[in-house]
């Protein structure tokens, strides 16, 4: 995770069309000037970033089911619960199931485990809609391989 | 008809927290009940998993900014019924 470039997945550990499912690993760092404010002598990760987290994750499924050819952007959060405090140091284990595929648009419905422990869970819907830029695009394509995005589902890419 | 448009209508109105006597078949979701586009995506979903459709969204959006229809043919609820119907008749043939 890292936090200061907003990337909140490490590595994505599977991802399978078929099943409708993507589970990804991310390690929350030891140290980050968010912990400054959030909170002074209790640091934990804040629930807005948990929340992105599991839009990341489910993120990488729904790039897959486009061939990359479009973007899914966070729309609306249903549901999201923060259960557990998420501290420094942790390992989180985030998996991401299609609920319903629609017409421009998806359902996913998210948790973020760490061990046997569930720390949140949401439902969230996204807008799938081409990249409003190129620069974005190139951007993401080569960052995915970096986070083990299948190759399989580049090889359309132009 | 009226078993589809009896659905539609509960699903927006629970879903935009619109009375359900203020939804007609006449209504226009969008300039009439004020339904945007994104709780339109959450009716989308309740519509499309109440009769195991899919709305086609993206060609319907495309159409009217290409002005090749209007929003009346899509969003008018009666219009909208009678999609869904077709989609339905579609699905079972």
């Amino acid at each position: 995770m890292r936090i200061e470039y907003f990337i909140l997945v490490d590595r994505i550990r599977e991802l399978s069309i078929e099943k409708g499912i993507v589970v990804c690993e991310s390690h929350v760092p030891e140290e980050s000037t968010i912990y400054e404010g959030h909170f002074p002598g209790h640091p934990i990760l804040p629930g807005v970033l948990l929340i992105e987290a599991m839009a990341q994750t489910a993120g990488w499924l729904i790039l897959a089911k486009t061939q990359c050819q479009k973007f899914p952007f966070l729309s609306i959060v249903h549901e999201a619960k923060l259960r557990d405090f998420v501290t420094p140091g942790t390992d989180l284990v985030l998996e991401s199931k299609l609920l319903h595929e629609g017409s421009g648009f998806v359902k996913m419905q998210n948790k973020v485990m760490a061990g046997d422990t569930l720390k949140c869970s949401s439902e969230t819907t996204f807008r799938v809609l081409p990249f409003p830029s190129p620069v974005f695009k190139e951007h993401l394509l080569t960052h995915a391989p970096r986070v083990g995005f299948p190759a399989e589902y580049l090889q359309h890419v132009q | 008809m009226s078993t589809t448009f009896d659905t539609v209508a509960n699903i927006i109105s629970e879903t935009c927290d619109i009375p359900r006597e203020n939804i007609k078949m006449e209504s226009h979701a969008i300039d009439d009940l004020g339904i945007d586009s994104l709780d339109f995506l959450d009716i989308a979903f309740a519509i499309d998993k109440a009769f195991g459709i899919k709305l086609p969204l993206e060609q319907w959006t495309q159409e009217v900014n290409e002005g090749k229809a209007t929003t009346e043919q899509y969003f008018v609820l009666k219009n909208l019924c009678e999609r869904i119907d077709a989609l339905k008749a579609a699905k079972g043939a």
